[in-house]
């Protein structure tokens, strides 16, 4: 049988990958679909420790961070639109208005 | 090695194969079919972990309804032009990342966890015992969620909308 560290390594490489998306990568349509990876990687991690722990408690959670990804998503996407209308450019890089 | 075993680390492999092409390919439809993949063999996890529950719901709501709207916006943007090439700040990211593995993967990895999962009642996982959870002891983020949604919604409606 597969111990509980196996999922919890397994969500780490995920997490940590996503997390090498978000910095190395110009291109904020996948910056957003690297934090979808990384919000997958916990919620993989709530479903194993809910069932080695015998708890529905960490499903429910798992519900929660569904719901909020979705919001985030949606709400991510619309300023991506709204920022390539005023800039005709998806490169984080270029958007230095505030820089000094 | 048994089957189990030999399942799980199939599915991690090809898990893992799946979210190094999100990362690291250059154009954007290819990375979002690959996020799909990932997205499907997650959901194939929490089917195996007994939350099936949960699996149907990561298709439905992920793989299905997030992901159409990935791909509603790569269309409508059309992002012809990949990405500049590759710099200095790949590799830097990337021995960022690997250093954040290697702080993670050994705290993970110790021997004081559970190494069995408790026996499970066949209502384990099952739509009665989740929603017996999330309307009684939850009832509170859960109507919580659904204003955050409702906040969403209108949030996407007035910033995507052309003039205002």
């Amino acid at each position: 049988m597969i111990a509980l560290h196996h999922y919890l390594i397994l969500s780490a490489v995920i997490f940590a990958i996503g997390v090498i998306g978000v910095l190395v990568r110009r291109n904020l349509i996948v910056i957003l679909m690297s934090i979808e990876l990384m919000l997958n990687a916990v919620n993989l991690t709530f479903i194993a420790f809910s069932r080695y722990l015998g708890s529905t408690d960490g499903q429910v959670a798992v519900f929660f961070v569904m719901a909020v990804a979705a919001a985030e998503a949606v709400i991510g996407l619309a300023i991506i639109i709204s920022v390539y209308r005023h800039r005709q450019s998806l490169d984080p890089q270029e958007m230095q208005l505030l820089k000094w | 090695m048994d089957t189990a075993s030999l399942l799980f680390y199939l599915l991690a492999s090809l898990l893992v194969i799946a979210s190094l092409m999100v990362v690291f390919l250059r154009n954007v439809v290819h990375c979002a079919l690959a996020l799909v993949a990932a997205l499907l063999l997650i959901s194939v996890f929490f089917v195996t972990l007994q939350a099936p529950m949960v699996g149907v719901l990561q298709v439905m709501v992920y793989a299905g309804a997030i992901m159409v709207l990935f791909l509603f916006v790569i269309m409508f943007l059309n992002p012809a032009a990949l990405e500049r090439q590759r710099g200095l700040w790949w590799g830097f990211g990337t021995i960022l990342g690997l250093m954040l593995a290697g702080v993670l993967v050994p705290l993970v990895a110790t021997d004081d966890l559970p190494a069995d999962p408790v026996a499970a009642t066949a209502l384990f996982g099952s739509p009665e015992m989740l929603a017996k959870s999330l309307f009684n002891d939850y009832v509170l983020p859960f109507e919580i969620a659904s204003v955050l949604l409702l906040v969403a919604i209108i949030g996407a409606v007035v910033l995507a909308k052309r003039d205002y």
